[in-house]
């Protein structure tokens, strides 16, 4: 009936889309950092696209399957292998009662996404089973994972049974089986090591030197040490204002760029604080939250301008292609004879 | 880029591509204050289907939308997918509901009154308020204890209420070096602020002292003793009821 968690590796949480409806309380959205790859990875389990999985961060656990079940992982390629034998991302695999998932070394990004069949069953509070580390809120008794954890898992949806029917008839015992669909790549972020993401200029923009404003597009900027969860810390060219302004608190989100005095600009992520004081010199388009997701310590980040109607065309685009596959799964029966 | 046609004067603008800020003022007033609890409670009880969730601060609401029911919404309604934006379908819905709101009133205040054991290790900086405004410790915390706070909005940390209407005899700088951690539930001063810690949390506040109550509860629903727009009354309690309150509450 569940995972057991052999090792934990360096930072294994469990983690939904986020707590929404309660920031107006102070309360955090948490989530995971790569959204996409989590919606996907559940979706190729037959889940719904919101069900809790873990955020396997840099250095993966190693994880026993107590039932056979459906997993995906999906997002950064921490060179998954079950039961020895190398698993590809962004595909459905069967893994046999009693296998054992573990990982090797980092190959791009650097947060891998495990869905399971029925998804991760912890108790949700505040309408969201994401884990909120700093106040021990959600998750798996609201920390990171350790070792001897055991991890219950919902049931399997009709259509992950279905899925997993379709698996089972060339599954091995030992090495179970990996579905020969898979997502179009077309349709992935395009994950980077050094990734360009697109800014949408934000509403302190033109209070900006004129030269922050074109090494903001022209710049490379790395990220530093200090980035997490919270958010990501940048070095590269300072960027100022004309005059300090005095700002009053208001409402911030995941994607925000905002600059502190110092001009090195922090780019707010999952478990950011809900409201911000710093000015906005921009906002990343929500299609390219994954790059940043996966963007390690060191990434030498550029920023590339978008238009806000552009950035929802794009998100039209990428939504539109999620439901597409949404729906190739649920003709899986009938398409794969 | 805002969202402002002929009539409005209250300036919409976007908040990334997923959100959008309906802006009240530029300072700090009870008058902007109710203008966006206002709006914000007017969402909480009749919320847009297309609405995520909705946060007011101290002078604008932010409203989160889901940009895929939006235009659901509005291809119901005989609008063309490919035409439509997304922000400026949200921006209009919200700016009709403006004008309708105009002349309703934000629901009366409720007032929270907040025990504190004042002082001691509970409130080691007590001292230090009360020498650098020419005051005795007791008079700081008959100021203190005196005046009605109003909740202009939660941030910072679950539960943390940002409260006006301290007096300015009791004003003090942040301390130089901030503490690692604070435990929940102590009080503080910083600059002409004042506020309770609802967890444990590391912080440069003056403290002052300490309520036994919580303040953040994450097992409820609201998960927060205080929300935006109530009154906030502290007043003095002994060290005995402080620890027998305590006591109660397990």
């Amino acid at each position: 009936m569940s995972l057991l968690i052999e090792k934990p590796g360096l930072l294994t949480t469990v983690q939904d889309l986020g707590r929404f409806g309660v920031q107006k309380y102070g309360v955090i959205v948490s989530g995971a950092m790569d959204a996409f790859a989590l919606r996907i990875a559940n979706l190729l389990v037959g889940n719904a696209e919101g069900e809790a999985g873990l955020e396997i961060t840099l250095l993966g656990p190693v994880i026993r399957f107590e039932r056979t079940t459906l997993i995906s992982l999906c997002g950064g390629d921490l060179s998954p292998e079950l039961n020895g034998v190398p698993i590809p991302l962004w595909r459905t695999v069967l893994a046999p009662k009693g296998s054992v998932l573990a990982f090797g070394p980092m190959k791009l990004g650097c947060r891998a996404y495990l869905a399971v069949g029925g998804g991760v069953d912890v108790p949700a509070r505040m309408n969201s089973r994401s884990t909120y580390l700093r106040a021990g809120i959600g998750g798996y008794e609201g920390r990171a994972l350790a070792v001897g954890d055991r991890l219950s898992l919902g049931e399997m949806t009709p259509q992950g049974s279905q899925i997993l029917g379709l698996l089972a008839r060339e599954a091995s015992k030992e090495t179970g089986a990996v579905s020969r669909w898979a997502v179009f790549p077309e349709m992935l972020p395009k994950y980077a090591a050094n990734p360009i993401v697109q800014l949408i200029p934000g509403e302190e923009y033109e209070l900006f030197q004129e030269q922050s404003q074109h090494d903001l597009w022209q710049e490379e900027f790395a990220v530093l040490p200090q980035s997490d969860r919270m958010g990501y810390r940048f070095k590269g060219r300072e960027l100022q204002l004309n005059h300090s302004k005095e700002m009053i608190s208001s409402a911030v989100t995941m994607g925000t760029v905002q600059v502190p005095p110092d001009g090195n600009p922090i780019i707010l992520m999952a478990d950011r604080q809900t409201t911000g004081g710093y000015p906005k010199i921009g906002q990343v388009a929500s299609v390219d939250l994954p790059l940043l997701a996966q963007a390690s310590l060191g990434a030498r980040v550029r920023f590339q301008k978008v238009t806000l109607q552009e950035a929802q065309r794009q998100w039209i685009e990428r939504e539109t292609a999620i439901q597409t596959l949404r729906e190739g799964l649920e003709q899986l029966e009938t398409s794969y004879r | 880029m805002t969202y402002s046609p002929s009539l409005a004067d209250i300036p919409i603008t976007p908040l990334g591509d997923s959100a959008l800020i309906v802006k009240f003022g530029d300072s700090i007033q009870k008058d902007t204050h109710h203008k966006v609890r206002q709006l914000a409670e007017h969402l909480d009880r009749q919320p847009f289907n297309w609405m995520v969730e909705v946060v007011p601060t101290f002078t604008s609401v932010t409203i989160y939308y889901d940009t895929m029911k939006l235009l659901a919404e509005s291809v119901k309604q005989g609008g063309d997918i490919q035409a439509e934006s997304p922000f400026k379908l949200a921006a209009e819905s919200v700016f009709q509901l403006l004008q309708t709101l105009r002349d309703v009133n934000a629901s009366s205040a409720r007032t929270v009154e907040i025990p504190v054991c004042y002082g001691g290790d509970f409130g080691p900086d007590l001292e230090t308020v009360a020498s650098r405004n020419g005051l005795t410790p007791q008079e700081v915390i008959d100021i203190h204890g005196s005046a009605d706070y109003l909740v202009y909005m939660l941030g910072f940390a679950p539960g943390f209420a940002y409260l006006g209407g301290m007096s300015v005899r009791i004003a003090t700088p942040r301390r130089e070096t901030p503490r690692i951690s604070i435990p929940a539930g102590t009080v503080g001063i910083a600059g002409d602020q004042t506020g309770v810690y609802p967890i444990d949390t590391p912080g440069g506040w003056q403290l002052i002292g300490k309520t036994p109550i919580e303040l953040f509860k994450p097992q409820q629903m609201p998960p927060t003793l205080l929300q935006a727009g109530d009154i906030v009354r502290f007043y003095p309690i002994t060290r005995e009821q402080f620890e027998s309150w305590e006591e109660t509450v397990r």
